[in-house]
Formats: C-alpha cells, sequence, structure tokens
C-alpha cells in the first residue's frame, strides 16, 4: 500500500517544458516550421495529466507553456483579416524551439571534443596544478532521485514507527456551546466541576480556553469566592443576547 | 648552440599551463617570434610523424603537449579521472554561455526554459564560466561568460574556434540528426494505457 502511493518512474522525465516539447516534436516526426499545434498540445497536455497521476507537483514552467500552446491553438483557429500582417502564431514556439535546438546540438559537438582529463592529458594532469582549483565533484540528482531516496527511506522504516495523528476531537466552540447550555439549566458552575470530569489534559486546556473566550465576548462572567477561593462560571444576563445567538 | 625547437620542447614539458607565445618569446629575447612558431610548427610536425603518446597542440592561446586521445584509456589506469563529466543539462548551459556570451541569467533561463542557477553556481566552481560584470540596464544582472579553463577543457584556441553551431534549417527538420541526448526512445506511457 505505502510503495504504491511513492511510485515513480525514474526514466523519462524531462528537465523542463522545452526539453518536453523538443521530445514530442521528434516522436512525432514533425516538422519545426510546420507544427500541428493542436496535436502536439494535446500530447503536451497528457503528459501534464500524466505527471499528475505520477503524484509529481508540476512545476510552474511546464504550466505557462501549456498555456501558451494553447493560446497558440486558438489564435490559430481565428480567421486571420490581413494576412500580409499576422505573423503565424506558431512563430512564437516556433522561434524558441529552434533557438534551443541549436543551443543543444552545440552542446553535443562540444561534447564530441577531445576533452582534457577525459580523452587527453596533460603533465601535471589538471587537478593537481593548480590546488585552489580544485572543483567540486558535481553531484547529479534531479528531483527524481530524491522521491527515489525517499521512497527508499519510507521502505526501510520499520512498520512500528507510524504515527497516528487523532484530529482534535473538541473545538473550543463545542465547548462553550455546551457549557452554555449547562449553565442554562443549572445557573452557575464552578471551575472545579468542569475540570474534573474531562477525560484529558486536552479537555481541562479547551474548557479554559473556553471560559476565557466567554468571558471575553462577555457571554458569561467569573467570580472568586473570597474565603474559599472556588471559581464560579455564571451566565452574563444582562448581555447575553449579543454572543449567544451563535451558539443556539 | 642547442636546437631551439628542443629548447622550446623543454619548456613545454615543465609548463603547467599552455604557454603563449609572448612567453617563450620573452624567455628567448633575440629570437623572432616567426622563427619560434617555425620552430612549433616543426615539433607539432615532429609528434604528428612519430604518433606516439604524445602529441603537441593549440589551445587556449598557447601550446601544450598532451597525451593522444587514442592512449585515453591507457592513461586512465595510472592517474584518477579528473572532474566528473558534465550533465547534458549543464553541457546546454555551457554551450549557451559560449556562442551568446556575455548572457544574462535571464536569457539563459528563457532559452533552457528552466531555471540556471544550482548550474551556474557548478559551473562557476568548476571554472568554465565567470562573471564578466554587469549589463547597464535597470537591476544590473549579472553577465556570464567562458573561462580560459573552458578552452584548455575542450581543446580550443579560442572563442572563435567554437565549431559553428549547425545551421537552424538542418534542425527544423523532422527526422533531426542529432541524437537523443537527454532521452531514451518511447517514454510516455502512452495516456490511454494510463487511464
Amino acid at each position: 500500500m505505502r510503495s504504491d502511493i511513492y511510485k515513480v518512474q525514474l526514466e523519462n522525465i524531462f528537465e523542463g517544458p522545452m526539453d518536453l516539447l523538443v521530445y514530442l516534436i521528434r516522436k512525432n516526426e514533425v516538422n519545426i516550421y510546420d507544427i500541428p499545434i493542436s496535436l502536439i498540445t494535446d500530447r503536451y497536455l497528457d503528459y501534464i495529466e500524466w505527471m499528475k497521476s505520477m503524484n509529481v507537483d508540476i512545476a510552474g514552467d511546464f504550466l505557462v507553456m501549456a498555456a501558451t500552446l494553447i493560446q497558440i491553438k486558438s489564435r490559430m483557429l481565428l480567421p486571420v483579416h490581413d494576412e500580409s500582417d499576422e505573423e503565424d502564431p506558431r512563430q512564437e514556439i516556433a522561434r524558441p524551439l529552434l533557438e534551443y535546438l541549436q543551443m543543444k546540438s552545440a552542446a553535443l559537438q562540444l561534447n564530441d571534443r577531445e576533452l582534457l582529463g577525459e580523452h587527453t592529458f596533460i603533465r601535471p594532469p589538471p587537478e593537481t596544478s593548480d590546488p585552489g582549483n580544485l572543483p567540486d565533484r558535481e553531484i547529479r540528482v534531479d528531483l527524481f532521485d530524491l522521491i527515489q531516496a525517499f521512497q527508499r527511506i519510507i521502505d526501510n522504516l520499520s512498520p512500528d514507527l507510524t504515527l497516528d495523528v487523532v484530529a482534535d476531537k473538541l473545538s473550543i466552540q463545542d465547548r462553550m456551546t455546551e457549557l452554555i447550555q449547562m449553565l442554562k439549566i443549572r445557573g452557575s458552575l464552578t471551575f472545579q466541576e468542569l475540570v474534573l470530569s474531562p477525560a484529558g489534559k486536552a479537555e481541562i486546556i479547551i474548557t479554559f480556553l473556553a471560559i476565557l473566550e466567554m468571558v471575553k465576548r462577555n457571554v458569561a462572567g467569573v467570580i472568586q469566592h473570597a474565603n474559599t477561593g472556588n471559581i464560579t462560571l455564571y451566565l452574563n444576563k444582562e448581555s447575553t443576547h449579543a454572543g449567544i445567538e451563535v451558539y443556539h | 648552440m642547442p636546437e631551439l625547437k628542443f629548447i622550446i620542447e623543454s619548456f613545454l614539458f615543465v609548463s603547467e599551463e599552455p604557454l603563449t607565445l609572448e612567453k617563450m618569446k620573452s624567455a628567448l629575447p633575440s629570437t623572432d617570434v616567426k622563427v619560434i612558431k617555425e620552430a612549433l610548427q616543426t615539433l607539432m610536425d615532429e609528434y604528428e610523424h612519430r604518433e606516439g603518446g604524445i602529441c603537441l597542440v593549440e589551445v587556449a592561446g598557447g601550446y601544450q603537449l598532451r597525451t593522444r586521445p587514442e592512449y585515453a584509456e591507457w592513461v586512465r589506469k595510472i592517474i584518477q579521472p579528473s572532474a566528473q563529466r558534465l550533465s547534458p543539462a549543464a553541457l546546454e548551459t555551457l554551450a549557451i554561455i559560449a556562442y551568446k556570451q556575455p548572457i544574462m541569467r535571464s536569457d539563459i533561463e528563457h532559452i533552457r526554459g528552466v531555471d540556471a542557477g544550482g548550474i551556474l553556481r557548478m559551473l562557476l566552481d568548476r571554472k568554465l564560466i565567470k562573471i564578466q560584470g554587469r549589463k547597464e540596464i535597470p537591476g544590473r544582472p549579472l553577465i556570464y561568460a567562458t573561462t580560459r579553463h573552458f578552452l584548455e577543457i575542450f581543446g580550443l584556441r579560442d572563442i572563435k574556434d567554437l565549431p559553428a553551431p549547425k545551421e537552424i534549417a538542418d534542425l527544423g527538420k523532422p527526422a533531426g540528426d542529432a541524437p537523443e541526448m537527454t532521452f531514451p526512445d518511447n517514454f510516455i506511457p502512452a495516456p490511454d494505457e494510463n487511464s
């Protein structure tokens, strides 16, 4: 059960919306100068849906691109009045795509070179030539590696290590209503009575807060007996209507 | 009188970074730069002709003795590989900076469509790029450029030596010949499979 929740497919993840778009365009063997915007938009949105189903928080960038695609798609549907003036709306996406592709191919060309420290070496090797210049090793992890690592931790947790979180059953509001009902019947209540009966610390606190709130709202008053020190809670007759309405 | 090319060869042997013509000239004040250049060319040809483990290359504004790429595997048996390879994302970022320098971070992010902060920091740490200054526009954003170390690592004489990026026209063709870099095929489960 638990492992289902965090299931993540690690391959085939795109770094950003441009990456995804390039993939879709290649996969569908589409001409970049004549993008079938409807098809690509649909595929793009499918992927976003898929990401959602994988429980991945979709970065805003992906949504911005989705909005751009949909906007282009809708502009394509509008009749063009003045052909000479109107640029193909798809240019908005084709131009950055081309630039991105160009840079991607440039990156590949760079990588194909004889790299120092990889294909060719110098004496002394670069890392010892300048001790102050030791590069930090790049740690190649992404969001999905983190999710996987988290998954591993979750899987390794012993089963008894679960923590039950119980929502508060009693709210201050509820307790106030209760107290008012009791006061209406009994006329007054002592503080001892109120805190003796409840089951736990939480309820005592809630009761206490409820009393403070009632006094603050002028719904009830408290008096303390000079000799015994008993605190008595009573309904504030004059101003009851103002606050009590809520709790009926 | 010892032969000039062998003097230069000894310079090259002890030099830790690409040795510039100016530096050689300052060590050989009475020799014409043109003659030094000729000697370098002779050395280069000799190394080339010998087809040994070492070659002389012109890189990052200087000359450097390097092992021949054919022997990389063997060299790696006796020395630790230096820094780890750059990820495709880092390479793309580096390419953008190399071709469009000086460039602002926001322009890099605009091209790649994703945040560049982490990669820029890593490239700075590895001394492949540097902060060249600030652009005099509102906000005075930092602008980035590649370093000499970048030229050394990628075996470039200077920044003009960068291979011309592929013509945009080629890239737009449906069956682009640029190989897939970041992702394997058939990645998206067809939506119907999924639902």
